[in-house]
């Protein structure tokens, strides 16, 4: 498979902090890809440098050979940010609408995309409402939403099931990998380690560094642990760079 | 297209919430209205004791705007102290005493008038003067004359709060940088926020002027077009600068206390008082758009010019609002480079 992202030598320094210390990270296309990490650990400054929105004291990041920031790449990235980065005051249709028509979705298939994508979260019943009258797990899944809206070659979302309920979390998690099935890449940031266990790979991230990096099953077997937990531990312990 | 987009959100938004809306279109007129009572009123009447004042003065006396009581020594003092009274004539050795409360400059001078004219009347003949006005007349009251610069700010004021705060809290709740992971370019951004306001700003503009013009009967001698124009101009450049210092003010509360910073020195330099005298601070208020704006609406409202004399006003406006609309472009790069 051929690398569809590439981030080489990626540092990042806010003011003073050196958050992110040197990433050297490829990921193939069609991959879930996780990043793992504990809160702190640079999870979301990695993800904003893939797609331009934070530029890396150092490195470069491209998507399908292509150098970011690029606008035309960007038209082909759904990201869904750690904030749910919607407008409170409007209704949830009226939001999905405005972002489609953003992406420059087609007026004449705007509605159908739009239901499309609410029906994935289950939001189908909630679209007339304005967001302010929805509930912490309803944005986050709007936000979803908006990431799908455009049909992209590549997901990235920033801890997306924080705050929904498990029934709903396995559905997402059903989708996604429907989602992947159909040739989209994706890359998803959480702390949870179960979710983890779904994704085609890990980066395990820790203080700016990766620790390691590689499919669930090789992380356990090279920790010799049971669980990636475990595996967490004593790669954090070894500080190695490379797994796999 | 995308800007038409972000325009249709801005008027979605808007119409959601009814306050700020409110805030936007009822909250000048509310005050204009405030300061039109207050300064619009009658000139200050004073009131006057009379302590064994000739009846041949007192009687010139009573034909002034004032009103008169007769008091002794004893009570007029107690009356001055209690501030019941402005003033004491009192008649001693062929002369007039005065003493004046004097904690008041309103009513001093209000009393001062009315020796003026008493005096005048007892000794005609002293300096005949007929008076002519090249603008305006003796009509044109304190409210007339600041009212131009007061229609300015205002409009200037509640645009550069609403746009804004409207523009920080696209940074605060995270959807400018979602903007940002989209294709949109950061001028279509600018573009896309200036427009959809601008309906808003243009509605206000027309209402705020209108609303002085036609219900507060303000002196008004030029083209009410002309106003609006100038109104306009004022208010895009106000909501450019709104933006732009958005972008350094990490919260509302931030973005507050670039009022007294920026806003209010603006009124001081904007005509209501003279500031000719001292050069630096006259140079001070020439940065200042507010300065140009309030300038432009004295001169069609007061002195009843065109368009085509205040083109330097007019000029130096859209320069202040093309500058601040390419710095906002320019702001956004910290977010992406692109």
């Amino acid at each position: 498979m051929n690398d569809f992202i590439k981030l080489e030598g990626i540092q990042h320094q806010f003011e003073k902090e050196q958050v992110l210390k040197s990433v050297d990270l490829a990921i193939p296309q069609g991959q879930l890809f996780g990043l793992l990490g504990p809160s702190g650990s640079g999870k979301t400054t990695m993800v904003k440098i893939m797609i331009g929105l934070l530029n890396p004291t150092k490195g470069t990041v491209s998507i399908d050979n292509t150098e970011m920031p690029s606008l035309k790449q960007l038209q082909q990235i759904g990201y869904m940010a750690q904030n749910d980065a919607l407008y409170s005051e409007l209704t949830g249709r009226q939001n999905l609408e405005f972002f489609a028509s953003i992406y420059g979705i087609p007026k004449k298939e705007r509605t159908a995309r739009v239901n499309e994508a609410a029906k994935i979260v289950n939001l189908n019943d909630h679209l007339n409402k304005t967001l302010e009258h929805y509930s912490g797990g309803m944005k986050r899944r709007m936000s979803l939403a908006v990431a799908l809206l455009h049909r992209p070659s590549l997901l990235i979302l920033d801890e997306p099931t924080v705050g929904i309920d498990p029934v709903l979390r396995a559905s997402i998690w059903k989708d996604l990998k429907k989602i992947q099935a159909a040739g989209t890449t994706i890359i998803i940031t959480t702390h949870v380690m179960d979710e983890a266990e779904k994704c085609d790979e890990l980066a395990l991230l820790r203080d700016g560094y990766m620790i390691a990096k590689g499919s669930p099953a090789e992380l356990k077997e090279k920790s010799n642990t049971e669980t990636i937990e475990g595996a967490f531990l004593y790669f954090g312990k070894s500080q190695q760079v490379e797994v796999g | 297209m995308r800007v038409n987009a972000i325009i249709k959100r801005i008027v979605q938004q808007m119409l959601g919430d009814k306050r700020s809306t409110a805030l936007m279109f009822i909250a000048p007129l509310f005050v204009m209205t405030l300061l039109w009572l207050v300064l619009d009123m009658e000139e200050y009447e004073p009131v006057i004791a009379l302590t064994d004042v000739p009846d041949s003065i007192q009687e010139v006396l009573e034909e002034q705007d004032a009103s008169f009581s007769k008091m002794t020594m004893e009570e007029a003092e107690v009356a001055l102290k209690r501030q019941e009274i402005d003033a004491q004539f009192a008649w001693k050795n062929q002369q007039m005493n005065i003493t004046m409360e004097g904690s008041d400059p309103t009513a001093t001078s209000a009393v001062q008038r009315v020796l003026n004219e008493a005096s005048k009347q007892m000794n005609p003949g002293n300096l005949q003067v007929d008076i002519k006005f090249l603008h305006g007349s003796t009509d044109v009251k304190l409210f007339d004359n600041v009212g131009p610069v007061l229609i300015g700010f205002f409009v200037f004021f509640f645009t550069f709060i609403i746009g804004g705060v409207s523009f920080l809290r696209e940074r605060t709740q995270g959807t400018l940088e979602r903007l940002l992971a989209t294709p949109l370019k950061r001028w279509e951004i600018v573009t896309g926020y200036l427009s959809g306001f601008g309906i808003f700003i243009i509605l206000q503009s027309i209402i705020v002027a209108a609303f002085s013009i036609y219900v507060l009967d303000i002196y008004m001698a030029g083209s009410f077009l002309a106003v609006i124009l100038i109104a306009i101009l004022l208010a895009i450049t106000a909501l450019s600068l709104g933006t732009l210092l958005s972008a350094y003010a990490k919260n509302e509360f931030q973005m507050i206390q670039f009022i007294p910073i920026v806003i209010v020195p603006q009124v001081f330099f904007a005509g209501i008082f003279h500031t000719e005298s001292i050069a630096w601070l006259d140079a001070f208020g020439k940065i200042m758009p507010l300065y140009y704006g309030a300038d432009a609406l004295k001169e069609v409202m007061i002195r009843g010019q065109q368009l085509s004399d205040v083109w330097g006003d007019i000029g130096i406006l859209i320069g202040f609002s093309v500058v601040f609309i390419l710095l906002n472009i320019a702001a956004l790069k910290r977010h992406r480079k692109l």
